[in-house]
């Protein structure tokens, strides 16, 4: 458990009485300074630190952007080229928000993928991974409202074709889009709600993750072994440890983004989107931002509207069943030689998908690296659709009760010790 | 306890917790709704504007595009060639069956929301597709010469707006057609 034996005492008389008061010194000191944390965390658990700071930075810089953008169809795309050329430091702000998104992506990715990997999503901790789906869903919907607050071209298309998602709903599906939108189209009324919601949704994202983090400090982090803590000799506080370990990352990722920044600022973007909207014509060839690319291939796999829209958003949603797909008793895939390659394959399934989500919407053959291989893009990106899915609703739940885990660990401890002393790690008697 | 033994534990102050819970809770629904409403297209919007089109400028082949209620029309002179083509599918052929005849008011001009009915791009006036009408490249659906889908994502055909033929080259776009002229035209 991850209850400490640590516990705040108030140093001074004035400590002491605002602690009487206010508790929210202990607060921070028990839930943040002196949390117990597992001893054996690996970078892979720094992402967490790296999303928070990335939340801060996409709020102030959104603040200062708002203070010079302006959500009118007629002047959305010359107030954001203001920010670029006349506003002081604009072009910095700008570039922070629209790549801070992107790194924004990376992190919850590296994120969701550890908590795969090491079955962080396993009990005790469903209710926390279900929070991070929410906080995962409210990101995609704020990084798409923002996308469409610039309004170039494909501000405009990449809110007509997700909006028209809505119009695949039988009966109410024509209603509802006309309800988002507020007009026929995609138009100013739908400018300006967009850039209501988009300043209103990082808030509620915040909110999520203090619920998100309250979950963690229930059951306490996982941690690379996936074994439970034991006790006090498996946790050091969280403060200076891991606070300094956290800091060495976020700076590492911050030399990442700063590469964006100031190197290579529209590499993630799309050219289109320096052309301003045009109603009339759609670009030969609209791409969603690269943190949707999976999910695109997904849509475009199946020549069917609905069912399209349903297997995009089922993509995601099928995480949140599998804390009850998952049958095996181990957490880690360390400790699963099956699982664990089937981890990569999935990993790699889903990079293929992006890459085809990239590609133009005709059937021909797919083209890498020159070579014009033998298989369409759209066969292709049926068989990995049909892969993603059997790899959560089938193969999850039938290897964990087949596969024969490799022994586990007695203690984090006792496997730190035995690391470091290079002997073997002792195996909890099962 | 004056009441039957069954209902010993309801109390007038039971009916009076439901009553005031019922009531606070449509009052809640009821103004919900204008948050919910506000939505919705508003007055100005729905104001249907009409657009007057004047098609005497467009030769044979001809498409061009032009905006009406904020979404892209094509106004398409068809060739002879087209038209035949549109008139000879069999409807069984077709994802959403429906004559070339019942989408046009004289066969020489094709009139269609440009509004791909997959996800709402503008179909590719510049690429015909596999069909010799449009391709719409977000996806790939591709529309016969009626707009008619044929190939694709996409679930029906390229809708047909309301329009009235003012003179015989200028057509109003909005308004409701007079059955008489559309009779007249078709003989
Ligand atoms: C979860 C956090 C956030 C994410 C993922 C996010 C994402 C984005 C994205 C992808 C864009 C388009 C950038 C571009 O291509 O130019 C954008 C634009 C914008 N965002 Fe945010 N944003 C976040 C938070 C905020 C907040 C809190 C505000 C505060 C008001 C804000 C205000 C703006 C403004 C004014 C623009 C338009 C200017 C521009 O396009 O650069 N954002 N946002
Ligand atoms: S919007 Fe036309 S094919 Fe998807």
């Amino acid at each position: 458990m991850a209850h400490g034996n640590y516990s705040y005492k108030p140093t001074n008389a004035f400590m002491k009485w605002l602690d009487s008061r206010l508790p929210i010194v202990r607060l921070v000191d028990e839930s943040v300074l002196k949390f117990p944390t597992p001893k054996n965390l690996n970078m892979w658990f720094t992402f967490g630190g790296i999303l928070t700071f990335m939340l801060a930075v996409q709020i102030v810089s959104g603040i200062v952007l708002a203070m010079h953008y302006v959500p009118h169809e007629t002047q959305a795309f010359d107030s954001v080229e203001r920010i670029m050329r006349d506003v002081n430091y604009g072009w910095l702000l700008r570039y922070m928000h629209s790549n801070g998104a992107s790194m924004f992506f990376i992190a919850v990715y590296l994120h969701i993928f550890r908590g795969l990997y090491y079955g962080s999503f396993k009990a005790p901790r469903e209710v926390l991974w279900l929070l991070g789906i929410v906080i995962y869903l409210l990101m995609m919907a704020t990084g798409f409202l923002g996308y469409t607050l610039p309004w170039g071209q494909m501000s405009f298309w990449g809110a007509t074709v997700i909006t028209n998602f809505f119009s695949a709903i039988p009966l109410v599906g024509e209603s509802i889009t006309q309800w988002l939108w507020g007009s026929f189209a995609v138009d100013n009324t739908t400018l300006q709600r967009f850039f209501s919601l988009h300043y209103l949704l990082p808030f509620v994202i915040a909110g999520v993750v203090v619920l998100h983090i309250w979950a963690l400090h229930v059951p306490g982090n996982n941690n690379p072994l996936g074994i439970d803590v034991k006790g006090p000799q498996d946790t050091v506080p969280f403060h200076p440890y891991y606070t300094t370990k956290d800091g060495f990352w976020i700076a590492l990722f911050l030399i990442v983004f700063a590469y964006f920044i100031f190197f290579n600022p529209n590499f993630l973007g799309h050219a289109d989107n320096y052309v301003p909207a045009n109603r009339l014509v759609t670009p030969a060839h609209i791409v969603p931002e690269w943190y949707y690319l999976p999910l695109y291939a997904i849509l475009r796999s199946v020549p069917d509207k609905l069912i399209g829209v349903i297997l995009m958003i089922s993509a995601i949603l099928i995480w949140a069943l599998l804390p009850w797909l998952d049958t095996s008793r181990v957490r880690s895939n360390n400790f699963r030689p099956i699982m664990k390659q089937l981890f990569w394959i999935l990993i790699v399934v889903i990079f293929l998908l992006g890459y085809l989500g990239a590609q133009t919407a005709d059937d021909s053959n797919l083209v890498f690296f020159g070579a014009e291989l033998p298989i369409g893009k759209l066969l292709l990106s049926q068989l990995l659709t049909f892969y993603y899915f059997a790899h959560f609703l089938v193969i999850t739940p039938i290897v964990g009760l087949w596969e024969t885990p490799n022994p586990v660990p007695e203690s984090i401890s006792k496997a730190v010790l035995a690391k470091k002393n290079g002997g073997a790690v002792p195996v909890a008697a099962e | 306890m004056a009441h039957s033994i069954d209902n010993a534990n309801v109390t007038r102050r039971d009916f009076i917790y439901v009553a005031s819970a019922t009531a606070a809770g449509v009052g809640l629904a009821a103004s919900l709704w204008p948050f919910i409403d506000q939505m919705n297209p508003a007055a100005d919007t729905l104001a249907l504007k009409e657009v007057e089109f004047d098609l005497s400028p467009l030769v044979e082949g001809q498409i061009v595009t032009i905006e009406w209620q904020k979404k892209p029309v094509f106004i398409r002179r068809r060739t002879a060639a087209e038209i035949k083509a549109a008139e000879d599918v069999p409807l069984d052929q077709l994802r959403d069956p429906q004559a070339d005849k019942d989408r046009v008011q004289k066969p020489e001009w094709l009139i269609l929301v440009a509004v791909c009915t997959h996800l709402g791009c503008v179909p590719d006036k510049n690429n015909k597709g596999e069909f010799g009408g449009w391709l719409c490249a977000c996806h790939g659906s591709q529309y016969d010469t009626s707009g008619r889908i044929r190939k694709g994502p996409a679930p029906k055909n390229l809708a047909v707006p309301p329009y009235l033929y003012l003179t015989d080259t200028k057509v109003l776009i909005g308004a409701e057609p007079k059955p008489a002229a559309v009779v007249a035209e078709h003989g």
